[in-house]
C-alpha cells in the first residue's frame, strides 16, 4: 500500500470539492472493494475522501411516488427495507444474492454501483490488463474466460460487471443523482452510468472527476411479479454466470414481460428494450426474447455455454413468474 | 477417557485470542517485516534487477536478491522429504511463476510491501510447458513413489481380462490442481541472537523443518530452535520448508534483528505446494454378475524436475477389491510449474474420485446396485500383498451407511426422479486410506506436586492433538485430564514424525502410553514387590521426591512386524443426495452420510470434526475446486479465495458422520489408527455418482461445473 492522506468531509458538496483538490484522490465508503485493490496495489490513491460522514444514508419517498436511496445506505439495509421488499422485490432479491452478509453490511449503494470488475487478470498485477494498465493488452482473451462477457465486449476487454444490485436497478429504470465539485447536481439514467469497454475499458462510468453519487432514485412502483434469478457455481459468495431480473404481469396464466435485464453477460447490466417491446402484451416465450437479446453475442473461447444458459434460465424464470413463485 | 468427546483443552485459549500463532508471537521483541516479491514470468532469466529505489524507500532495512543473498546449502532430494533444504534467491533462473526474486525487509509491513513493488525487474522470458494435457506425451513411468511404494504393480494379465470381458469399463478421468489453503497463511518469525536461530514457524514437522532450515543456512541442527505451538491448519502444505521461513531466517541473521514474514493469500498459491493435475485411465473387467476379473489404474501427473512429488493416486485400488488381473502404474510429466506437494488425502482423494466413479460406471453397465457390487468384491486378504487386511470393516460401513441413508429409496434409473425444478439423485462410493506409522518420541514427567507434563515435538495443527495427548496420558495414569499439561511442537522436545499423513495422533498416543507404562513400572519397582499403585500421583510424591520422568518411543513402520504381517488401512462408505437444477445445471448437495472404520477413536468430537471437514472437502473435489494455470504464462489464474471456489456454508446441508468405534489389535497396542484424511476418501465420488444418478450425465473431468452438464439436460420449453 502506498502512503496516502485522508480526510472526512461533512457534506456531499465538500466531498466532491475535496476529491478534485488533490490529484489522485478517491472516495471511500464501505471500502469493500477499494481496500482490497489498495492492498494489491491495483488502486494507489494519494488521498482518500471518506464519505461516511456526509449523511445521505436514508431511503425517502419522492414527489413522483418513488423512492430516493441515499448513496450511503448499506446494501443490507436497502434489501431489508419494507418499502423495497414490497414494491421493488427484484431489487431486494438481487442484493441478497450478492456477496456475503458481512460484505453487504459494509457495502453502500453508490459503492456497489462503482465496484471494479472481478476479472481474475485484472486482479493479477503480473498480467496484462487494459483496465488496470491501459495499452498492456487483455490477458483474458485467449486465456481463461469461462465467466467473461458475451455481449458488448471489445478487443480491449471482455470483463463483466459484478453487481447484482445494478442489474435490478437497470430493470427498474433507476436514476443516479450526482453532485459535481462545482456543487452542480445532475440526474443520470442508470443505463448511461456504466460504459461499454470499447478502446478505453479503464473508463468504467460517465462520471466526471470528483463527481459524487448522492442518491439513486426509483420511479414509482411498477407492480407485477418481480424475480431475480442468479445462476452460479456455488450457493453463495460467487459471481453470476448469468442472472435475470424480471418484472412481469400475469393475467389468466399469460406472462407478459414488463422489464427484463441480465447480469453476468456484459461490461454493464444488460437490458434490451427492443426485446421487451417485441413481446409486449404477448405470452412471453424465452426464445423470441433471447433471439433478440443474444443477436450480437460474441462468446470467447470458454463461455459459449452462456448462450444456452441464458435461454434456459430465462425460460425457467418466466415459468416461475407464471406459477407466481418467488425466488 | 479414551473415546470421550471432550472439548479441546486449548479451546479457551483459541476463542479468547490468547493462543499465539507464529506471526503473532511477541517473544522476540519488535521485529522487522519482510515481503516477498515474486517473478512475473513462468520460465526464463532475470535480465536486470534494480533495487536502488526500494532500498531508498522509507523504513527499508534490507533488500535481498540473487546478487547479494548469503551463501546457502544446496537443495538435496532426500527421501525423507520434509527435511530437504530449500535455498532461496539462488540464481537468476526462474523455474516457476511467482518464484521469489527479491525480499524486502522494513520496519512495517506496509513499507516492506510498498518497497517490494519498487524493485525493478526485467526478464528474459523463455517458452515454458505449462499444460499437462498438451504435454502428456512426455509422461515418464515411475518405479517408486514419493512415499516409497512401488510405482507399478502387476498381477495376472489385465489386457486379457479386458478382452475376455464380458463387461468392461475403460475410461479417462481428469482431476485438477488443488491447494490446501489453510486459514493461517504460512508465516515465520525468525530471531537470531548469540549464534542461535529461533523460528516461530507455522509447520507440520518440527524436527524435519529444523534440519531443513539448519542445512539451508549452513548451521548445525542444535543452532536452530523451532517452535510451532499453535498452527492454523496445514493439510499437507506446511510439511515442507518454504520461502517465508528461509528468507525470514536469512534476514534476521543479516540484520541481527528479528524478522517476520507471512505469505499473502495470493502467495499461498504461488509459494507453497499444490496437488498435481492428473490424467487417470481406469479399466475394469467383470463377469456378468459383477465379479471383478481385472482392474487397472494408470495415472499421469504433473511434476517439476527440481523436486518430483509422485503422488500415490493409482494405489487406491491395490487393497480395495479382489480381482486376479491387476495393473496400477504412475507416470509423471515434468512441466515448468512449482513442484507439487502433499495436499489433504494425497493419492486417495484424486485416485478414489476417479476409481470409484469408474466402479459406479461398472455398476450401471451391469445394472447391479452399486452397494452390492462393492460387497461382492470385498476381500479379507490384501489382493496384492497377500496378508490380512486388519480392521477391514468395509462391508459394515456399506451396510450401516445404506441403512442410515435410506439407500433403498434410490432412483434405480438415472435421470428419472424429478422434484419441482430439480433432478434428484443418490450416489455412493467407498473410501480406503493407508494407515502409516512413523518414529515418534514423547516424554512424560510427573512432578512431586502431582503435575503431569507431556511433551513431544508433534504439532497440533488444529486437529485436537493437545486434547488427545492429554486423554491418552490421563487414561494411562488413571488420572483426570485436567491434571495433564501438554506441551507440543518445540524442537527441545522428543522428535516426532510430525502432523501429517493422518499419523500424528496414533504415533504420539503410542509414545505417550509407552512412557506412562514406564513410569508405572518405575513406581512399582520403587514401591517394592506386591505394590499396586492406584493413586499414582501420591505414589510419586512418596517415592520420587524429585519427580519421575520417562520417554516413550513409537517405532517406524519399517521396524514394526504389524506392518509386514498385515495390510494397514482405514475404511469408509459415503452416501450423497444431490439436486441438479434442470434449467441451469447447478448442482447442490442435499444431504450426505459417511460411515467410517478407523480402529479405536480417541476423541469422538475431534474425530467427527476431522471426518466432517474431510467429507466437505470431498464435496468440493466433486463440484467446486480447481486451480487453473494459464497455459501461455504458467501463472495460477484464480489465485484468490473469491475465484478458487470451495463450498461455503450455504453449500453444505446436514452431514451425518458415523464412526464404527472399534479396537484394531493388529494396528498397535492401543488399537488406534489414523482418522484425519479418511473423510476425503471416496466422498467426492459419492457426489459425482449422485450427479450421474440425478441426470444420467457422466462427467469425467472434475470438478462437475454447470457448463459440463448443460448440453445433456432435458430440453426446456423456450418457445411459445
Amino acid at each position: 500500500m502506498k502512503a496516502f492522506t485522508y480526510e472526512r468531509p461533512g457534506s456531499a458538496a465538500e466531498a466532491a470539492a475535496a476529491a478534485v483538490r488533490t490529484p489522485g484522490a478517491k472516495f471511500i465508503a464501505g471500502g469493500t472493494n477499494l481496500l482490497d485493490l489498495m492492498k494489491l496495489q491495483i488502486e494507489t490513491p494519494t488521498h482518500l475522501v471518506d464519505v461516511n460522514n456526509i449523511g445521505l444514508d436514508r431511503i425517502e419517498p419522492t414527489d413522483q411516488g418513488g423512492l430516493r436511496i441515499g448513496a450511503l445506505v448499506r446494501n443490507t439495509d436497502l434489501a431489508a427495507d419494507p418499502r423495497i421488499r414490497r414494491d421493488y422485490g427484484v431489487l431486494s432479491r438481487a442484493i441478497v444474492s450478492g456477496a456475503s452478509g458481512q460484505l453487504r453490511n459494509k457495502a453502500t449503494t453508490a459503492g456497489n454501483l462503482l465496484q471494479r470488475t472481478r476479472c481474475p487478470y485484472f486482479y493479477d498485477t503480473d498480467m496484462p490488463c487494459n483496465k488496470r494498465a491501459p495499452g498492456s493488452g487483455c490477458a483474458a482473451i485467449g486465456g481463461l474466460n469461462a465467466n467473461h462477457a458475451i455481449l458488448g465486449a471489445s478487443e480491449a476487454c471482455i470483463a463483466t460487471h459484478p453487481s447484482d444490485m445494478a442489474v435490478a436497478m437497470r430493470a427498474l429504470d433507476a436514476n443516479v443523482e450526482t453532485v459535481a465539485p462545482s456543487g452542480a447536481s445532475r440526474s443520470i439514467p442508470i443505463a448511461d452510468l456504466h460504459r461499454l469497454p470499447g478502446k478505453t475499458p479503464h473508463v468504467e462510468t460517465m462520471l466526471e472527476p470528483g463527481e459524487l453519487i448522492a442518491a439513486v432514485t426509483l420511479p414509482k412502483p411498477r407492480g407485477g411479479v418481480q424475480l431475480y434469478r442468479k445462476v452460479r457455481e456455488r450457493a453463495s459468495y460467487a459471481f453470476a454466470t448469468v442472472s435475470v431480473a424480471l418484472i412481469a404481469k400475469i393475467e389468466e396464466g399469460r406472462v407478459t414481460v414488463d422489464r427484463l435485464a441480465f447480469g453476468g453477460l456484459a461490461h454493464k447490466p444488460w437490458r434490451v428494450e427492443q426485446a421487451e417491446r417485441a413481446v409486449a402484451g404477448s405470452d412471453a416465450a424465452a426464445d423470441s426474447i433471447a433471439d433478440i437479446v443474444l443477436a450480437g453475442a460474441r462468446p470467447a473461447e470458454q463461455n459459449a455455454y452462456k448462450l444456452p444458459l441464458v435461454r434456459r434460465t430465462l425460460s425457467a424464470t418466466l415459468e416461475h413468474a407464471r406459477e407466481g413463485a418467488s425466488r | 477417557m479414551i473415546g470421550a468427546g471432550i472439548n479441546r483443552i486449548d479451546g479457551p485459549l483459541k476463542v479468547t485470542g490468547r493462543a499465539a500463532y507464529s506471526y503473532e508471537r511477541q517473544d522476540a521483541g519488535q521485529p522487522f517485516y519482510g515481503f516477498i516479491r515474486g517473478a512475473a514470468i513462468g520460465k526464463g532469466k532475470i535480465a536486470g534487477i534494480d533495487t536502488a529505489e526500494a532500498e531508498a524507500a522509507p523504513g527499508v532495512r534490507l533488500v535481498l536478491t540473487h546478487r547479494n543473498v548469503p551463501k546457502q546449502g544446496a537443495f538435496v532430494n532426500k527421501p525423507t522429504i520434509f527435511d530437504r533444504p530449500h535455498p532461496q534467491l539462488t540464481s537468476d533462473r526462474i523455474e516457476y511463476f511467482g518464484e521469489p526474486v527479491a525480499f524486502v525487509v522494513a520496519d512495517t509491513f506496509e513499507r516492506a510491501r510498498a518497497a517490494a513493488a519498487l524493485v525493478k525487474v526485467t526478464y528474459a522470458r523463455e517458452d515454458g510447458a505449462f499444460d499437462l494435457a498438451n504435454h502428456a506425451d512426455r509422461a515418464e513411468p515411475q518405479a517408486t513413489l514419493s512415499i516409497g511404494l512401488p510405482g507399478e504393480t502387476r498381477f495376472g494379465d489385465l489386457e486379457a481380462a479386458m478382452s475376455a470381458g464380458p463387461v468392461t469399463i475403460d475410461q479417462t478421468y481428469t482431476t485438477p490442481y488443488h491447494f490446501s489453503q489453510p486459514m493461517e497463511p504460512h508465516a515465520c518469525l525468525a530471531d537470531w541472537r548469540d549464534d542461535h536461530l529461533t523460528v516461530y514457524l507455522a509447520t507440520q514437522t518440527v524436527a524435519q523443518n529444523r534440519i531443513a532450515l539448519a542445512e539451508t543456512l549452513g548451521l548445525a541442527a542444535d543452532q536452530v530452535t523451532v517452535d510451532a505451538a499453535f498452527v492454523g491448519g496445514g493439510f499437507g502444505s506446511k510439511l515442507y520448508l518454504h520461502a517465508e521461513a528461509v528468507l525470514a531466517a536469512l534476514a534476521a541473521r543479516e540484520l541481527a534483528h528479528p524478522v517476520k514474514v507471512a505469505l499473502t493469500r495470493r502467495q499461498v498459491f504461488t509459494l507453497t505446494g499444490h496437488r498435481p493435475e492428473m490424467i487417470h485411465r481406469v479399466r475394469l473387467a467383470a463377469t456378468s454378475d459383477g465379479q471383478l476379473t481385472g482392474l487397472g489404474h494408470d495415472v499421469n501427473l504433473q511434476a517439476a524436475v527440481a523436486e518430483p512429488w509422485i503422488e500415490q493416486a493409482a494405489t487406491v485400488a491395490r487393497s480395495l477389491y479382489a480381482a486376479p488381473n491387476r495393473l496400477t502404474r504412475h507416470s509423471i510429466t515434468n512441466l515448468d510449474l512449482k513442484a507439487a506437494e502433499a495436499v489433504r488425502g494425497p493419492g486417495e482423494l484424486p485416485g478414489l474420485l476417479a476409481f470409484e466413479t469408474a466402479m459406479d460406471e461398472l455398476a450401471n453397465a451391469l445394472d447391479v446396485d452399486p452397494v452390492e457390487l462393492r460387497l461382492k468384491n470385498d476381500t479379507a486378504i490384501d489382493p496384492e500383498l497377500g496378508v490380512p487386511l486388519n480392521g477391514r470393516r468395509l462391508a459394515d460401513c456399506l451396510r450401516e451407511g445404506a441403512k442410515r441413508f435410506g439407500w433403498g429409496q434410490r432412483p434405480k434409473t438415472p435421470g428419472s426422479r424429478r422434484e419441482g425444478d430439480h433432478l434428484v439423485g443418490y450416489g455412493m462410493a467407498v473410501g480406503i486410506r493407508m494407515h502409516f506409522q512413523g518414529a515418534t518420541g514423547a516424554v512424560v514427567r510427573i512432578d512431586p506436586d502431582g503435575r503431569v507434563i507431556v511433551r513431544s515435538d508433534t504439532p497440533d495443527i488444529g486437529t485436537g492433538t493437545y486434547t488427545i495427548a492429554g486423554q491418552i496420558a490421563a487414561e494411562a495414569l488413571g488420572i483426570g485430564v485436567n491434571r495433564v499439561t501438554v506441551q507440543l511442537a518445540h524442537s527441545d522436545f522428543p522428535p516426532s514424525a510430525g502432523a501429517g499423513g493422518s499419523w500424528g495422533a496414533s504415533n504420539l498416543s503410542i509414545a505417550i502410553d509407552l512412557a506412562c507404562q514406564k513410569i508405572r513400572n518405575k513406581i512399582v519397582e520403587a514401591a517394592g514387590p506386591g505394590a499396586a499403585p492406584n493413586d499414582i500421583l501420591a505414589d510419586v510424591g512418596r517415592w520420587f521426591p524429585e519427580g519421575v520422568e520417562a520417554t516413550g518411543q513409537t517405532i517406524g513402520q519399517a521396524d514394526d512386524p504389524n506392518f509386514k504381517n498385515y495390510s494397514q488401512n482405514t475404511y469408509g462408505a459415503a452416501f450423497a443426495e444431490v439436486a441438479v437444477d434442470i434449467a441451469t445445471g447447478e448442482v447442490r448437495l442435499r444431504r450426505m452420510t459417511g460411515v467410517f472404520a478407523a480402529g479405536r477413536i480417541i476423541n469422538a468430537k475431534t474425530a467427527r470434526s476431522q471426518l466432517m471437514g474431510g467429507m466437505i472437502w470431498g464435496v468440493s473435489s466433486a463440484l467446486h475446486e480447481a486451480a487453473h494455470v494459464d497455459p501461455r504464462h504458467g501463472n495460477w489464474v484464480n489465485g484468490d479465495l473469491a475465484e478458487y471456489l470451495m463450498p461455503v456454508h450455504a453449500d453444505i446441508p446436514a452431514i451425518e458422520t458415523v464412526l464404527l468405534d472399534d479396537y484394531d489389535e493388529h494396528a498397535n497396542h492401543l488399537g488406534i489408527k489414523g482418522v484425519g484424511e479418511l473423510g476425503v476418501c471416496g466422498t467426492g465420488a459419492a457426489v459425482s455418482n449422485a450427479v450421474f444418478n440425478a441426470t444420467g450425465i457422466r462427467v469425467r473431468d472434475f470438478p462437475i461445473t454447470l457448463s459440463k452438464l448443460l448440453s445433456g439436460l432435458p430440453p426446456m420449453r423456450t418457445a411459445a
